[in-house]
């Protein structure tokens, strides 16, 4: 192999970009399911043959994937030199859900695609897509009181979903009859796969242009690069330690919370991230896998260095020590539905914490936190039909050093947009009372955390029943450098004129309702940055006059 | 009707960033005049009044003006905005700030959002319909009285009633315009419903925030300009570009001042596509590309497409029909650097317009693209040197030799040529991902290149898409401004219905499609213009059930059938998605109009003087210009000069007043009609 000069590799670095970019548009384009044709909850990538190591992955992928399918892909690939999984053959494309195998929850699946030159391996293409179902006690698998994965939905180890390029008629009908609404689904398997193909044209285009050896070359440099890039700018914390804890209000069935402590350790061109400490292994459905607490880890650190471009060289830096024993390391059979959406805010929170004192002008205060998930199912009287809704709901982001933190800002992990107001009537037996700021709700400092959200929903006709996995129901988010906490999440249900606040004050499962009763939700506000007393007048006099304090 | 052949004498005027640029067109008398002179930003009429001066233009003899403005866009995006007041539905006053739930930026927690209109200025009535139009709650006329009283002392110029679910029954909002016009001090009331009957309480909202917002500002321009050409004798009406490429006369444009807002792009894709039309050419990839950013549409069978869901900046969607013009980067002003790895970067920092790039001499330090095409000499140094007090080309290619070549390992024009050629590998990127967003593979359509830099790059972009021919305009310095003298009258309508198309409401659909026609042939007749004949349009914004995505179906006529609805439904999913559902139910979500008043043709023709042209191509002369790190000696010609059916073979380039044009090695030009340069690449012997 010959070296390589950095103009070449500069543009090889561009194009596997264009690669990865390709997929996800093509991927979103085709996709039925609103969460991946609007809400992007979807990402794809290209990863080593060796040991499935991250080489380029979609700038438009979900913030949450950024570190997970190099995992599932290492494996995948382990499994099959082991002999546990099916060898691969030309355009087969695996099918794996599995959390404990490089996952997040059983709603993200992952297809991977040996890519082949010559007869032999290069690399993987894989994508994830967020199914909208995947059987389990819950629509949707966002259950608040699994108590292990079974309950939780199907659970497909690696198989070849596809092989040889034709979809397996077996194995897609038991799919189809272990998830809901499945006539739907064929609209996003066929999406996902041909997104990878799309990938694969558009990777030997690359190849045949540049040639395998100077590809294969420029991989092995970018890598290397990276590392480089990302060492020198963690060389901005000086060395030493950097504690924070940060906290889950519960696991949804046992009611006490569940610390993350974190503890940051900077040697020269090097961090180490050690959880030890954090809480045991829950009951409920807060446990987190490895390859998530990783993910997050590096999601945190791609927030506050959003130069990097995402590869395994940029992660090389970045040591976590396996936090074995702990609910960030959670192994089977423990109910994990909760990693992706909650605890990997959370672990991005205790990154930051421990972060932005050493680097107040790249890190802020925390964030709201949680992707305020608030699910509604029932039967409308009137279509004579069942129905799930769901309001995923955004909070005030932190105060930083140059503002005030933005107002209903969406998940630490998510880049998705809320539904309208407007759509959610037209769908669901549900009428709006307010969609409003949450007055005063953003953590005083100086620069205050941003405003959380404030709504309130009646149901018009018929039964349902209402769930909640929502966090920073206990603690609200943490303030930086003497800037206090944002307001805490709110939940109130009103039944029959009666408040009923649930009692792990943020999750709760099948909370029964009739025509007439309500739900009043208030997102955290983010923390503030500094102390309040440094606040610029001018800025408390707005907020006095725009009610925002 | 005197006119059913040419228009007479009409005039085409564009004010862009930096230059406002003009056309005028006398089919009569076979004259086609030019100007180009600088934006006057603090009032654009100077400028326009200016580049009429230069013209020489008799504004008695003119026939019609049709006028391309960035004032409303400026004030948007500057939030220079007149004061407004919103009055909504109790619960909701915080719609417009909230937003949609996102951040700016995909990774990094920070970011900032100002409202068009601030909090304590977004006032709450009682009044409630459901999502059927149902009324739930009565609007309370009391509070409304005293909600707009309020905003009057607040010293606001314009009003918004925006109402929950309007589109589906407006009688709340029509109520309260009918109250507010008896207590308002003016006519700047703007409902939410009239400008976009389509659900989507935070994106309706918005829209007409930055219609009412605007409107007082773009009304007194208007007004202004009139004022100043009737002084000067034009005894005719002025019309205003729209965001759809379309005009409509000024007198009406502050109505639905929003629509303006995006109109500079959308007139320049209105040019092509009538460029393209008489050259042949119907499917083409525009290809803007300026000093500060770079705009990409793609135009099939002669017509740009049309969106509804533009998003101007960063939680600021406009949801009015507008020419769908994708801004995929920055421009000549991109800047180079080597990053912490080592790796050249072009952008997404630019110089902007001020400083500039080194080569403009303002004080800019930092390499450009702009200044690599300098070094490499594709652009003429002569300009460079008439800079007083800029830079030499010594102290360039010392600059380019110490920031970029040391650490890239390569000399001056090294690092140059890299700069290019990594520029051009992410526009090309940029540029493809436009076209298969819209399902079309660039390969099969000719780039369209104007803007001052778009001909110095197209060449190289073409052969990196792998798209066969560059059209190059004869003056694609001031395509906006052609763009504005070949346009139409046009009206766009939207109306949501939301019906599963199984239960489809057959007579109200076609109610519909009336309804939305007879409003447009009405405003067509307001407008008084002749017209050689009226054009419409039908479609239908449908989706699968389940899906929250639609899809534009163009419909043959206003009186579809539920199967052809269908059938015409399934054709276009699969062209665009390529994918086929038979199992899952269609919804209808919106139905949608337009009325075009097409004007008569204009003749392109002379748009470079037939008498300047030369029997034979001769240079200007020659100069050392660097094609793949190596200097090649390239001929000079003046555009002007070449005989109308020229054919060269790269390496050249072609000068003239307000652009270059780079013909590589290996492609050969050839000239067509209208003076048109079509470049094919790879084609030379």
């Amino acid at each position: 192999m010959s070296s390589i000069d950095p103009i070449t590799l500069s543009v090889i670095q561009a194009g596997l970009q264009q690669v990865c970019d390709e997929m996800d548009l093509s991927f979103s384009r085709a996709a039925f399911s609103p969460v991946i044709a609007e809400a992007n909850d979807r990402s794809d990538g290209i990863y080593a043959a060796e040991d499935g190591a991250l080489i380029a992955q979609g700038a438009g992928g979900l913030p949450v994937f950024v570190g997970t399918m190099q995992y599932s892909t290492r494996t995948l690939i382990e499994m099959i030199a082991a002999g546990t999984a099916p060898a691969p053959q030309p355009d087969d494309i695996y099918i794996v859900n599995d959390p404990y195998l490089g996952g997040t929850h059983l709603m993200d699946v992952r297809f991977a695609r040996p890519f082949y030159r010559n007869g032999e391996i290069f690399c993987w293409l894989s994508n994830t897509g967020h199914w909208p179902d995947t059987g389990g006690a819950v629509p949707g698998g966002f259950s608040a009181s699994a108590t292990s994965v079974e309950q939780e939905g199907l659970r497909l180890p690696p198989v070849r979903l596809f092989k040889q390029g034709v979809l397996d008629p077996e194995i897609y009908a038991i799919i189809c009859s272990n998830i809901r609404v499945a006539d739907q689904r064929i609209g996003d398997v066929k999406a996902q796969a041909a997104a990878l193909m799309v990938g694969e044209e558009q990777l030997n285009a690359l190849l045949d242009r540049y040639g395998d050896d100077v590809v294969r070359t420029a991989i092995a440099e970018l890598r290397t690069r990276a590392e480089a890039q990302m060492r020198s700018l963690i060389d901005e914390i000086p060395d030493g330690e950097y504690t924070s804890t940060a906290w889950i209000d519960s696991d949804g069935v046992v009611n006490e919370p569940l610390a993350i402590r974190l503890k940051v350790t900077k040697a020269p061109g090097h961090l180490t991230f050690d959880f030890a400490g954090s809480s045991p292994p829950c009951m409920g459905p807060m446990n987190s896998v490895l390859a998530t607490t990783l993910s997050s880890v590096y999601l945190a650190m791609r927030h506050i260095f959003p130069q990097v471009p995402i590869s395994a060289g940029a992660f090389e830096p970045l040591e976590v020590i396996r936090p074995t024993g702990t609910f960030l390391d959670a192994q089977y059979p423990r109910p994990v539905s909760g990693c992706a959406a909650e605890v990997s805010q959370r672990i991005a929170e205790a990154v930051f914490a421990a972060l932005v004192e050493a680097l107040p002008h790249r890190v802020t205060a925390a964030p709201a936190g949680t992707s305020g998930n608030f699910a509604l199912g029932g039967h409308d009287p009137l279509t004579g039909r069942d129905f799930v809704m769901y309001q995923l709901s955004g909070g005030g982001y932190g105060g930083n050093a140059d503002h005030d933190g933005i107002a209903n800002g969406c998940s630490t992990i998510g880049i998705s947009k809320a539904p309208p107001v407007e759509i959610m009537e037209q769908n669901f037996p549900v009428l709006y009372h307010r969609y409003a700021l949450r007055e005063g709700s953003g953590g005083a400092g100086r620069h205050r955390g941003g405003l959380g959200l404030d709504y309130e929903l009646e149901l018009r006709r018929g039964d349902a029943r209402a769930s909640f996995v929502m966090d920073h129901g206990r603690f609200g988010p943490q303030g930086a450098l003497g800037g206090a906490d944002g307001a805490k999440n709110e939940v109130e249900v009103w039944r029959d004129g009666h408040r009923y606040i649930p009692e792990h004050l943020s999750k709760e499962q099948d909370i029964a309702l009739k025509a007439g009763d309500r739900v009043r939700v208030k997102t955290p506000g983010g923390g503030g940055f500094g102390p309040a007393s440094e606040r610029d007048p001018a800025l408390s006099e707005e907020d006095t006059r725009l009610g925002r304090s | 009707m005197e006119h059913s052949e040419t228009r007479g004498s009409i005039i085409g005027v564009d004010v862009g960033g930096t230059f406002t640029d003009l056309v005028m067109v006398d089919s009569a008398s076979g004259t086609m005049r030019i100007a180009k002179t600088p934006t006057t930003l603090d009032n654009q009429a100077f400028g326009v009044l200016a580049a009429l001066e230069q013209a020489e233009v008799d504004l008695g003899e003119v026939g019609l003006i049709v006028h391309g403005t960035t004032t409303t866009t400026n004030a948007v995006l500057e939030r220079k905005l007149s004061r407004t007041g919103l009055i909504t539905t109790a619960g909701f006053r915080d719609v417009l700030e909230l937003g949609r739930r996102t951040r700016p930026q995909a990774y990094g927690m920070k970011g900032q959002f100002t409202p068009i209109i601030p909090r304590d200025l977004r006032l709450e009535v009682p009044e409630r319909m459901d999502a059927q139009g149902n009324v739930l709650i009565p609007l309370d006329e009391d509070a409304l009285r005293a909600a707009i009283r309020q905003l009057v002392d607040a010293g606001c110029e314009a009003l918004v009633i925006h109402f929950l679910h309007a589109y589906a029954n407006p009688a709340h909002e029509l109520r309260a315009a009918e109250i507010a016009a008896e207590l308002w001090p003016n006519s700047y009331i703007t409902t939410g419903h009239s400008l976009l009957s389509e659900s989507r309480e935070f994106e309706r909202g918005v829209t007409a925030a930055v219609n009412a917002s605007v409107q007082p500002l773009l009304e007194r321009y208007v007004a202004r300009l009139r004022d100043e050409l009737a002084a000067k004798g034009y005894r005719g009406d002025v019309l205003v570009m729209n965001g759809n490429g379309g005009m409509v006369s000024s007198k009406l444009v502050a109505r639905e001042a929003a629509k303006t807002v995006m109109s500079g792009p959308a007139s320049g894709v209105m040019a092509a596509a009538y460029t393209g039309r008489r050259a042949s050419e119907p499917n083409l990839l525009t290809y803007d590309m300026g000093g500060t950013s770079t705009d990409v549409a793609l135009i099939r069978d002669g017509t740009p497409p049309v969106s509804n869901e533009i998003e101007v900046e960063y939680a600021m969607p406009i949801h009015v029909p507008m020419v769908d013009v994708r801004t995929v980067g920055a421009g000549g002003g991109s800047i180079a650097r080597v990053n912490a790895a080592g790796l050249l970067e072009v952008g997404p920092e630019s110089a902007g317009a001020d400083p500039g790039p080194i080569c403009y001499g303002k004080g800019g330090t930092r390499p450009t693209i702009s200044d690599a095409n300098m070094l490499l000499g594709r652009l003429n140094t002569a300009k460079l040197n008439a800079v007083a007090g800029g830079v030499g080309m010594e102290e360039l290619a010392a600059i380019f030799a110490r920031e970029l070549g040391a650490p890239l390992g390569v000399d001056a024009h090294g690092a140059a040529d890299a700069v290019i050629r990594m520029a051009n590998a992410k526009m090309a990127g940029a540029i493809r991902m436009v076209s298969l967003s819209l399902g079309a593979d660039p390969r099969d359509f000719a780039l369209f290149a104007f803007g001052g830099a778009g001909p110095l790059h197209a060449a190289a972009l073409a052969r990196e898409l792998g798209v066969p021919r560059v059209l190059v305009p004869a003056r694609p310095g001031i395509t906006n401004a052609l763009g504005c003298a070949v346009a139409d009258l046009r009206h766009d309508f939207v109306q949501t219905l939301n019906q599963p198309l199984d239960d489809l409401d057959i007579p109200a659909l076609h109610a519909a499609f009336a309804g939305q026609l007879a409003e447009g042939q009405a405003a067509l007749a307001r407008e008084n213009i002749t017209v050689t004949r009226v054009e419409h349009h039908f479609s239908a914004d449908m989706q699968f059930l389940g899906q929250s995505h639609v899809v534009r179906v163009p419909l043959a006529d206003a009186t579809p059938t539920a199967e052809t609805l269908r059938s015409r439904f399934n054709e276009v999913y699969w062209q665009r998605f390529k994918v086929a559902l038979p199992e899952i139910r269609a919804r209808i979500v919106n139905v949608n109009c337009s009325v075009i008043g097409v004007c008569a043709p204009v003749d392109l023709s002379r748009l470079i003087d037939a008498a300047g042209r030369q029997a034979h191509a001769t240079p200007t002369g020659h100069r050392q210009v660097y094609f793949d790190g190596s200097p090649h000696d390239t001929p000079i010609y003046w555009r002007d000069h070449l005989p109308a059916d020229v054919t060269l073979e790269g390496p050249a380039i072609i000068e003239q007043l307000d652009c270059t044009t780079l013909i590589p090695p290996g492609d050969r030009v050839q000239g067509g009609v209208d003076g048109n340069l079509m470049i094919h690449i790879g084609a030379a012997e």
